[in-house]
């Protein structure tokens, strides 16, 4: 019952910040602050449950009494779609991710929207609900209704508080995903379909649905289906194009949801149901969805370094980072799947403090463009020293919890394949390589000819450096000190590498 | 005692954290009180665990905070290892360190305000407990955390004045060409890993000698050899440092002289038992040694500015120590890694002090006669030099000797390169003594001069320094035999020995007839066509950047800036939407609103239709 609080809180903030407008136009960010400080307290209680067992309930994946919190109501009995909440150690991380950087984006709209700011934070709640939907949803039906929920008030968040291209922006990332949400639609069905032919019932449930025996071709096809669409989502290379120019146009708030929660949807989403629902599939598609990642490491960082717009270059940075995500599943071992997950929660981290900044630097500046920056270190020194900070985290410097994932999912990945290793470890040297020349073009060096900077640039205030440094612990914590991470994660990943029949060595020769 | 050392790197980060948080509001004698108090805190409890380490018969040990991480069988600590190695180059990084940091806080060229002041310390703090991090770690992992630190420490201190793009462009090439290394270096982790399931540095050196699931010893030693060349400056990666002088000069003695620059030397003795499981890559060590010792300390005869001739002085000190790595002269080229620390970082104080007193004049053809005026300086650059060129009975000499008697035992030629190489570096230090500190005065040092004018805390490190870089190598070499394996073979003493002492005099004598006597003219010799190429080619050292720049970067720069719109990908996105768009605009056509024509086209499509379906069937 309580995830369903979780979620119905998030739509009733959305519904009530929307109405405070109509009171005051200040009301509704409170509002919105007010509802995520109780979705906090309700995700907080999750962390803090007293546990059976050391911490984390352990078990079998397709036993459903080993979830942490589960809540089940019958829906539409006749089609076997019901209410069935779930929710385990890695949908708890993602969670706790995704309401913690609610508040972070909430803040970060402080100030920036004018706009009908209720009908904003509306939008804003309602994206969040989506997404913790997504995260908790064990019915396919009902996840592929959080999937959408989630993306129509996003797509409405850029193409209202958007920037200059916003409807070109916008329209592109609805098209992406829903293009490829119907491909997953049409998959789902299919799925559901075949396991009524062959057992007689119809059901959407996860548990269900696990193991349906589906010939070899049949298979892949319906694996692809949800394939496509996580990797749109994620994004992997050769679906990254509506990243940039979505990312690029969101006012920043909505920048930061998608890159730090809605890109992990589509990990999330790989790792829960592609990977476990088509074992057999798994084996064909590995080697290319890890090229593919590969791809997008390298791809995505020269990409980053080619771009003059700052929100430009982190959209790029994320499709390299991401990259590293899809190569650790698709290694699909203990190790690269815990860097994923590390990465996932890290990444969510030093990109929404980047796209903050961003955010703040046009705020000020009136644009994106690094050719009208330079030497911003001396009007506003600690946005420069915080700018840094999450630089150097980006580059995967050691000691932050971006090195930890990406480490973790090269190291891991040079079990089973060497090659894709190899190449993917180039990033390590272009992420420097476009970082230190985002820092050099806005902070360091002159003002350019260009840079015209308004009297009193405005550094940083309490309010954002309050949340910015609870980003910096963060990062800090989870390079430091990441067991707690990994401890909650491990045996839902455990469980899951089990399930699937991946682990073994031959699997591992076979690719070698 | 020993159990405390882990207080060692935990002093400089306190300071670190408390100047890094308050930057701008300390008062500048605070902020260098916290900054130098720090690092002198970790020496004094350094030397006391070295104390006691010796009093207790030098059994290595391992100290653990916890558990980094633990998945699976992959369990790194934070944990330390200290033996005679770890204890060596911790004295060397606080012992060094200390004095460093005492000389800043009276480098009245660095500081011109709090909040730099604050930051300088900070940094430097930093600095020196990522590196002590990275020779404390007992794991290969915890190493590399130290690795990458040193890193961003250098990258944040050389581009310390930000302001200045062309500083900014030395701090990240420094960055990016060590990554470059520290990418083949985190691969090696990756295959030792692979094969032995840990990356703990002690339990892998003596799994190293068992069976290899995948690759071998040579290939993993080959990959750390790739991260010691980045870090210490040796072909193929040693471009980024003479560009690094762009820092401060405490940062240059500190960072790009007694330590992080040595860290590749530390890396290849530290896990030494895997080079000498795989000859080839020793081999290798020691080629790269020889011919980067020779190539800078060529282009080193011919630059000017004072900077970059210790820059390459540094390169090319540095390619001693890996000749004697090569050789399996361990303990030699650790010696000369602590002596080099000692005289290097002499030598950059001491161009500091020249430096601010002639108004950042760096060229040397601008300088002369300062022997006189400078006289704390020019002890300093004498005694330093007479150490790097091995003048007998220096530390230098005492260092350097057994590293080339070693190398003479594996080949001679390996021994007539590095005998060339001190030979060359007698002429080059003695002509930056001779043309700086002799002759006439070309720029007028400003007041105060003399010894009065030296701040104590400047010349009470400058001294320690003069009396360590003559006397550091009176005591042998240090105590880290334990950790390496006995040298085979007796040194000869006859002959060769003479001549390996010898043959720097013979270059000091060369250096004073050129560049001070008169006696001997060259000018016949620079003026030549062969000559000028020759010096322009050296003055470029070898034309390394120009190749790099024509092979990698300006390539690098095209293709980004090709594809800055994402056409290879986005075209396609984009061209399906055009598509669309026009097929919509050609079959919006269709829509007239003229009845006719939809009558004529349903009469004209029932035909074809009829046609088609008669013909099928």
């Amino acid at each position: 019952m309580i995830l369903l609080w979780l979620i119905i809180v998030l739509f009733a903030g959305g519904v009530v910040a929307w109405l405070a407008e109509g009171w005051n136009k200040d009301w509704p960010r409170w509002v919105s602050l007010f509802f995520l400080g109780i979705s906090l307290i309700i995700v907080a209680t999750l962390f803090g449950n007293p546990l059976p067992g050391d911490g984390f309930v352990t078990g079998n994946l397709t036993n459903e009494s080993a979830w942490l919190v589960s809540f089940y109501w019958s829906w539409i009995p006749r089609f076997g779609i019901n209410v069935q909440l779930g929710l385990d150690g890695l949908s708890l991380l993602m969670v706790g991710l995704t309401v913690f950087l609610g508040v972070v984006a909430v803040v970060s709209s402080w100030s920036e929207i004018d706009h009908r700011p209720g009908f904003f934070q509306f939008n804003l709640m309602w994206t969040l609900a989506g997404v913790v939907g997504v995260f908790v949803s064990l019915d396919l039906f009902l996840f592929f209704f959080f999937w959408e929920v989630m993306l129509i008030p996003m797509y409405l968040l850029i193409a209202v508080w958007g920037h200059e291209d916003r409807n070109y922006a916008s329209m592109k990332f609805f098209l992406f995903t829903q293009i490829s949400g119907m491909l997953m639609l049409v998959a789902i069905l299919s799925l559901v379909f075949i396991h009524h032919d062959t057992t007689g019932v119809y059901t959407f449930n996860y548990f269900d649905l696990l193991g349906t025996q589906l010939s070899e071709s049949v298979g892949f096809w319906l694996m692809l289906g949800f394939f496509i669409a996580f990797v749109v989502k994620l994004p992997g290379f050769p679906f990254h194009p509506w990243l940039a120019d979505a990312h690029t146009q969101a006012p920043t708030a909505a920048s930061v949801l998608l890159a730090g929660i809605l890109l992990k949807t589509g990990a999330y989403g790989l790792i829960r149901f592609t990977v476990p629902l088509f074992p057999s599939a798994f084996v064909e598609i590995a080697p290319y969805a890890m090229a593919l990642g590969t791809a997008g490491v390298i791809y995505g960082a020269l990409l980053a370094f080619a771009q003059t717009d700052f929100k430009r270059l982190i959209a790029y940075s994320s499709v390299s980072h991401m990259g590293f995500v899809l190569i650790g599943i698709y290694a699909w071992n203990q190790y690269t799947l815990q860097g994923s997950v590390m990465q996932m929660i890290a990444h969510g981290f030093s990109t929404a403090a980047l796209f903050m900044l961003a955010g703040a630097i046009q705020h000020r500046l009136h644009t994106r463009e690094m050719t009208k920056m330079g030497g911003l270190w001396k009007e506003m020194p600690r946005m420069g020293a915080i700018a840094l900070f999450f630089i150097i985290a980006s580059l995967g410097m050691p000691g932050l919890g971006n090195f930890v994932g990406e480490f973790l999912v090269l190291m891991g990945t040079f079990q089973v394949n060497i090659p894709i290793t190899v190449v993917a470890a180039l990033g390590l040297i272009t992420a420097a390589v476009y970082s230190l020349i985002a820092m050099q073009r806005t902070f360091q060096g002159q003002p350019t000819a260009e840079a015209a900077y308004p009297d009193g640039l405005q550094d940083y205030g309490a309010r954002d450096i309050s949340v910015m440094i609870m980003m910096m612990i963060g990062l800090l914590f989870l390079g430091l000190y990441p067991q707690p991470i990994f401890d909650i994660a491990n045996p839902v990943l455990a469980n899951l590498h089990t399930y699937t029949p991946h682990g073994s060595p031959a699997w591992l020769g076979s690719l070698l | 005692m020993l159990d405390l050392v882990w207080l060692v790197p935990i002093f400089p980060l306190a300071g670190f954290l408390i100047l890094f948080t308050t930057i701008g509001k300390l008062p500048q004698p605070i902020a260098a009180a916290v900054g130098a108090g720090s690092v002198g805190l970790a020496a004094v409890v350094a030397f006391s665990a070295g104390y006691v380490f010796l009093a207790d018969g030098m059994s290595p040990l391992t100290v653990t905070l916890y558990t980094w991480m633990n998945v699976g069988d992959f369990s790194p600590g934070l944990s330390f290892y200290v033996d005679g190695l770890t204890l060596i180059m911790m004295f060397v990084i606080t012992g060094v360190g200390f004095l460093i940091h005492v000389y800043s806080t009276t480098n009245r060229a660095v500081f011109i305000d709090d909040e730099h002041h604050s930051r300088f310390f900070a940094y430097m703090n930093l600095f020196v407990c990522a590196m002590l991090l990275l020779v404390m770690g007992d794991n290969l992992l915890l190493l590399y955390m130290g690795w990458e630190g040193v890193g961003l420490c250098s990258y944040l201190l050389i581009g310390f004045w930000h302001d200045d793009p062309a500083n900014g462009a030395a701090a990240r090439k420094a960055f990016v060409v060590t990554r470059i290394g520290d990418t083949a270096m985190a691969l090696g982790l990756f295959l030792l890993f692979l094969n032995f399931r840990t990356l703990e540095i002690q339990p892998l050196m003596a799994k190293a000698s068992g069976t290899w699931v995948l690759g071998s010893p040579t290939l993993a030693a080959f990959l750390i050899l790739g991260g010691a060349v980045g870090k210490s400056a040796q072909l193929p990666l040693q471009t980024w440092l003479p560009d690094a002088m762009a820092g401060p000069t405490p940062v240059s003695a500190l960072i790009h002289a007694a330590t992080m620059v040595t860290a590749g030397v530390y890396l290849i003795a530290r896990t030494h038992e895997l080079f000498l499981l795989a000859p080839v890559a020793q081999t290798a060590v020691a080629l790269v040694g020889v011919i980067t010792l020779l190539m800078a300390a060529c282009t080193a005869l011919v630059q000017t500015d004072i900077k970059r001739i210790l820059a390459f002085s540094t390169i090319s000190q540095i390619g001693y120590m890996f000749l004697a790595l090569g050789v399996s002269a361990w303990s030699s080229g650790i010696f000369h890694l602590m002596t080099h620390a000692f005289f290097k970082a002499l030598l950059f104080l001491g161009a500091g002090a020249v430096i601010f007193s002639l108004h950042h004049e760096h060229n040397i053809l601008k300088m002369g006669g300062l022997r006189k005026r400078l006289p704390v300086a020019f002890w300093s650059f004498l005694i330093g030099s007479a150490a790097l060129a091995a003048f007998p009975f220096t530390s230098g000499f005492y260092s350097k000797e057994p590293i080339l008697m070693q190398a003479f035992e594996v080949s001679p030629w390996l021994w007539a390169g590095g005998l060339l190489g001190a030979f060359i570096t007698a002429i080059y230090s003695f002509r930056l003594v001779f043309i700086v500190f002799f002759g006439e005065m070309r720029t007028e040092p400003i007041e105060p001069t003399g010894l009065s004018g030296t701040p104590w805390a400047m010349a009470i490190p400058l001294l320690i320094l003069c009396v360590l870089a003559i006397t550091g190598g009176w005591w042998g070499e240090p105590q880290v035999a334990a950790v390496f394996p006995e040298v085979s073979g007796e040194h000869h003493a006859g002959a060769t020995a003479y001549i390996t002492s010898g043959v720097p005099l013979v270059g000091i004598v060369l250096a004073y007839l050129i560049f001070l006597d008169g006696r001997l003219k060259v000018t016949a010799l620079t003026e030549s066509s062969l000559g000028k190429v020759l010096h322009d080619f050296w003055f470029s050292h070898w034309a390394m950047d120009w190749l790099y720049n024509a092979l990698f970067v300006s390539p690098f720069k095209w293709v980004t800036a090709f594809n800055k719109k994402d056409i290879l990908v986005d075209s396609i996105y984009d061209g399906t939407a055009a598509t669309a768009a026009y097929v919509h605009t050609l079959l919006s056509q269709t829509q007239t609103g003229v009845l006719r024509f939809y009558a004529a086209s349903m009469a004209l499509g029932l035909v074809v239709l009829v046609a088609v379906v008669l013909g099928l069937t």
